[in-house]
């Protein structure tokens, strides 16, 4: 037959149309934004607590924003597990989360409650990290310098063409840094800051991680990088150390949120709930992640940097979390950093 | 053939419509549940029982149309009229069944305005399943066989089938969710209409800015990308043609090796090429190490920005402009160097003015699939970009990096669209319409002349270093899955292979207990669904485009172009937006996953085809067709067997890519659809190197191991040529 040849191909295709994604009883499907590891725990764990079935879904925090927009018409996620804060606060922003209470609120740090009344509710902190420097001890050895200790220590000439940190306009972390920066000494004394730190930057990179594993691969001395990044390189090896600046730094706030909209929702709020347990937050330290976790109770292993030993400034997520003030203070650091010739 | 056909295909889809579940199933069709609710059933009804029974009257009209179909195959009329009044029905089917299924989503009216004209409804209803998709294949089917009934297409269904199976799949899976996409380049971020956005989006400085000229700071990312894609399409070209030459037309004794090698970078998951560059290139590398060492150049970072980019694009992408080109410097055909020889010119005035004239179709496919991998590539820029941007990672981060700017990445994304084109304009200016026809069907056509010595010598210089090169890098990073730490701690284990790849023995059978297996399997599986697809779509389509004529051919070829200039990403985010939603609701299932590898892969195939084609004579086809076979028979018994070479690149292509595509597969993987790629990725960015490494190792097996089985089952293409040997044998 003629004619069945060449639409063969087409039919065997449209076979394909039956079959849409499975939505068993008992399942929940989580978009994570934290480490594989930490990931599959926390669902494995999950499931031995509950019976519910985690399907799991690993991505970044900038990619599950972008897929829970696209996919807002038809939410094939229930929950978004992990991730920094700001996404979240985006996503809250554009309506794309749910708004929910949990029992559990009571129990956790107050930052991570701001984050849910910041929201309006519609995402909780799981945990946070704080900003600071990742350094080479090797390569710094080498080069007889002291590590840096506090944001102005980044500008002595001996850093010159050593230091690296992202672009905002692409990584969450560099925001972090700018607006830290900026709730620090104020806007203006911020970005004179930023100009003279020019100096000595080798490169702002695109992604937010990659100076930290620059610093690691001893292919730059010093990063400004979240400090638990660090730890986690340390462990595998690499010859890497990190500080907190003594002028005080900002954080990051590690959250979860529920799509709006989610097929699963009573299995969520079960999720959610479960996840604000210190079982659950316990777990992330047991996938060797060292952030610090929301719910008081739970223990802090010895490995974690110390949110007390930390000077933290009174991050202001809910101002610098908005999309406007990013928007602006981006494209500040455009005109007056980013165009700046290489020094 | 005048009544059979339109007949088969209407009461096939009149009995889809009536037999079939309209709707997607939440179990698939597998499990045989629906049979029983196919009338009773609001989720399991057949089309007929939906219209009727279920309130859902929207569907009736396009079914009506297919009776109507059933009947002007029925009726006695003369042929013309029956495939002119086939025609007519079956677009108004289309038509129809289009209206319905966009107007009609989730939540009744699927857009505001058809809520404003004629109030809300209630109805609703989710993606089409298997009755629906074969009443949509019905209608297309039956307006092909109309339009060849008619005359078009020569009058053969064959050519018309395949026009319109082609059209329709890259409209409905290429055309349609880009632009889905580049439409929000016009588009605030509410989704109103602004098309004075669009040009604000495009004039920033930091697109345009030529500031890198003048020595004060770096140029825009459009010019970095045109000048890195200039670079990259020419190099690989010219290393892809002096690989190409020493392999077909020299005596160089390691031709397979030499093979093989050549093919490792494109079986090389994205990334591992750039990691390896920084070890070997890094500061801290061993290239460094070393200056430092015995010279005391302190290190430098030259690797990170444009030399190490280039250099690593350079890696990835001469094997495909080689793979393009093997075939087309293979068919060049002896007759006309000969010729030239018997005109006194000597081999270096033939190679220039006759072999390489031959040749350029390859040369121009070959620089613009340099080209246009270069502006698309993704995982290059991003590991050793460093302050270095190109349109493709800018693409990137405006879809997830701290701006979130769909309008923005759609704006680069028609920018890059543009340059891209740019390019594929350029090279049909370039090539033009002159012959390069060389195969044909005349009998022996001599011995392919050996390359000119300075030819000969200029080819291996190039291409035995790089290869030397390529080897160096690979032992390197082969290496790597074999220590504990990549570039840190060297001690010798074989931890990485054990934590993916083992295998347990208990009472029940064997355990696959390796962390890899469940992508890896997936990933098989997948990539072995979507090669003999994108072959078979990319050679038809290049068949379709070099030698059959019809109206709208120039569009068809610039379509299949579009998916291979747009970056993964923007792909990605686009398949989500488009097949979220019904009608077409397929997202988290493995078909989308093999969709996206198929229509995205497919132009090279095409690209290959039509160089390859474009050296057979014409008067082969016309030869066949005067023995008095059909478009199929010629096809398959004449063409194809000549097209072998660019089968297998096409097939090889085909797997390969799927298995190595990272980018445009992030949005569409999910929990139980699992890639490789993806997995390797999330271990990358973990920092768990010898895992990633040794996982792709374990992929570059599989891949080599794919393309000797392709190698094995297309076979070589016998051209009537002597080979060198038997001369040899014969002086």
């Amino acid at each position: 037959m003629k004619i069945g040849l060449p639409l063969a191909a087409t039919l065997a295709i449209t076979t394909g149309f039956c079959t849409t994604s499975a939505s068993a009883q008992g399942v929940v499907n989580v978009y994570c934004s934290v480490q594989v590891e930490w990931c599959t725990l926390a669902a494995n764990e999950f499931q031995k607590a509950t019976g519910i079935k985690v399907s799991m879904t690993q991505k970044g925090s900038g990619e599950t924003i972008a897929q829970l927009k696209a996919e807002a018409q038809n939410p094939k996620g229930d929950v978004w597990f992990g991730g920094t804060g700001d996404p979240h606060l985006q996503a809250a922003e554009d309506g794309l989360t749910e708004p929910y209470k949990s029992p559990h609120l009571a129990e956790l740090h107050r930052w991570a409650v701001k984050q849910n009344s910041d929201s309006g509710g519609r995402t909780v902190g799981i945990y946070a990290g704080a900003l600071g420097f990742g350094y080479n001890t090797e390569l710094l050895a080498k080069k007889g310098t002291k590590p840096p200790a506090c944001w102005a220590d980044l500008l002595k000439p001996e850093f010159k063409g050593e230091v690296q940190v992202a672009n905002p306009n692409s990584s969450g972390t560099a925001y972090v840094e700018i607006a830290t920066l900026v709730q620090l000494w104020g806007e203006d004394k911020a970005f004179d800051y930023l100009k003279k730190l020019h100096a000595n930057i080798n490169a702002y990179t695109r992604s937010g991680t990659a100076p930290i594993k620059a610093v690691a691969r001893g292919e730059t001395g010093v990063s400004i990088s979240f400090i638990h990044d660090g730890v986690t390189e340390a462990l595998v090896g690499f010859p890497v150390k990190v500080t907190t600046p003594c002028e005080g730094t900002g954080y990051e706030i590690g959250s979860m949120s529920i799509v709006k909209g989610a097929r699963h929702m009573a299995d969520a709020k079960k999720f959610y709930d479960w996840a604000l347990t210190p079982e659950a937050q316990k777990l992330g330290a047991q996938a060797k992640q060292f952030q610090v976790p929301s719910n008081k109770a739970t223990p802090v292993p010895p490995e974690a940097p110390k949110f007390a030993d930390i000077k933290l400034i009174d991050y202001d997520q809910a101002k610098y979390g908005k999309s406007a003030e990013r928007k602006r203070l981006i494209a500040r650091w455009d005109s007056e950093i980013g165009n700046l010739p290489k020094p | 053939m005048n009544v059979r056909a339109p007949l088969v295909w209407s009461a096939a889809g009149l009995l889809a419509a009536a037999l079939l579940p309209w709707y997607a199933l939440e179990d698939g069709l597998a499990s045989g549940d629906w049979l029983s609710g196919l009338w009773s059933s609001k989720d399991y009804a057949s089309g007929v029982a939906q219209a009727i029974e279920h309130g859902r009257w929207w569907l009736a009209p396009a079914l009506l149309v297919l009776v109507a179909c059933l009947v002007v195959s029925f009726a006695p009329l003369a042929q013309r009229r029956r495939g002119a009044l086939l025609v007519a029905t079956s677009c108004i089917g289309l038509v129809l069944f289009g209206a319905q299924a966009f107007a009609i989503g989730l939540r009744g009216w699927s857009a505001g305005w058809l809520v404003s004209l004629f109030g809300e409804m209630d109805g609703q209803q989710i993606g089409i399943g298997a009755g629906g998709a074969l009443v949509l294949v019905t209608f297309l089917a039956l307006l092909s066989i109309g339009l060849a009934l008619r005359g078009a297409f020569g009058g053969d269904t064959f050519v018309a089938g395949a026009v319109t199976t082609v059209a329709a799949s890259i409209l409905l899976f290429t055309a349609w969710p880009i632009l889905h996409i580049l439409v929000q380049a016009f588009q605030n971020a509410d989704g109103a209409f602004r098309p004075q956005l669009m040009i604000e989006r495009l004039a920033e400085a930091k697109i345009w800015s030529l500031r890198c000229l003048i020595g004060r700071g770096g140029c825009g990312v459009a010019w970095n990308t045109l000048f890195l894609a200039l670079c990259c399409g020419a190099g690989s070209t010219a290393l892809g043609l002096a690989f190409a030459l020493v392999a077909t037309r020299t005596a160089f004794r390691f031709k397979r090796t030499l093979r093989v090698l050549t093919v490792l970078p494109i079986i090389t998951p994205p990334f591992v090429i750039g990691l390896a560059l920084i070890l070997v290139f890094g500061r801290s590398g061993l290239v460094n190490h070393f200056l430092e060492w015995t010279l005391a150049i302190p290190p430098t970072r030259w690797i990170y920005g444009f030399p190490g980019v280039l250099l690593a694009q350079l890696f990835a992408f001469t094997p495909v402009a080689f793979l393009v080109l093997i075939g087309v410097v293979e068919g060049v055909s002896p007759t006309f160097e000969e010729a030239s020889q018997t005109l006194r010119a000597d081999r270096w005035a033939t190679f220039t003015t006759v072999s390489l004239p031959l040749m350029l179709p390859g040369l121009a496919n070959a620089f613009l699939v340099g080209f246009i991998e270069s502006i698309a590539d993704f995982g290059n820029p991003i590991v050793l970009g460093g302050d270095f941007g190109v349109l493709s990672t800018e693409i990137y981060f405006a879809v997830v990096g701290a701006q979130l700017d769909y309008g923005r990445a759609a704006a680069l994304a028609l920018l890059l669209l543009a340059l891209a084109l740019g390019a594929f304009w350029l090279q049909r200016r370039l090539v033009g319409r002159r012959s390069y026809a060389t195969i044909s069907g005349k009998g022996d056509s001599g011995l392919p002349t050996p390359l000119p010595d300075a030819a000969r010598r200029a080819a291996q210089w190039i291409a035995l270093p790089w290869a030397a090169f390529t080897l160096l890098l690979y032992a390197f990073t082969f290496a790597g899955g074999l220590v504990k730490v990549w570039g840190r701690d060297y001690t010798p284990t074989l931890a990485h292979y054990v934590k993916a790849f083992s295998i347990e023995r208990s009472a029940e059978g064997l355990i696959w207990s390796g962390a890899a297996w469940n992508s890896f399997w997936t990933t098989v599986k997948l990539a072995a669904i979507a090669a003999p697809l994108t072959a078979a779509l990319g050679l038809v389509t290049a068949w379709l485009v070099v030698r059959q004529r019809f109206v709208g051919r120039a569009t068809l070829e610039f379509a299949t172009m579009l998916s291979f200039a747009v970056p993964g990403t923007v792909i990605g985010v686009a398949y989500v937006f488009a097949f979220n939603v019904p009608p077409f609701e397929i997202t988290g299932t493995a078909l989308i996953i093999v969709l996206c590898f198929v229509f995205r892969n497919m132009p090279v195939g095409v690209r290959a085809g039509m160089a390859a084609m474009s050296q057979i004579d014409g008067s082969l086809d016309e030869a066949s067709a005067t023995l008095r076979a059909g478009a199929p028979q010629t096809l398959f018994y004449v063409v194809m067997p000549l097209l072998r070479p660019a089968v297998v690149g096409a097939l090889v292509y085909g797997f390969v890519r799927a298995v190595t595509t990272v980018s445009a597969v992030v949005f569409l993987v999910t929990a139980e659809y699992d890639l490789a790629t993806t997995y390797i990725i999330l271990r990358v960015i973990n920092g768990d190197y010898g895992l990633a490494i040794a996982y792709s190792c374990a992929l570059i097996a599989l891949m080599l191991a794919a393309i000797l089985l392709i190698q094995f089952l297309v076979g070589d293409r016998r051209l009537g040529r002597r080979s060198m040997l038997q001369q040899r044998g014969r002086t």
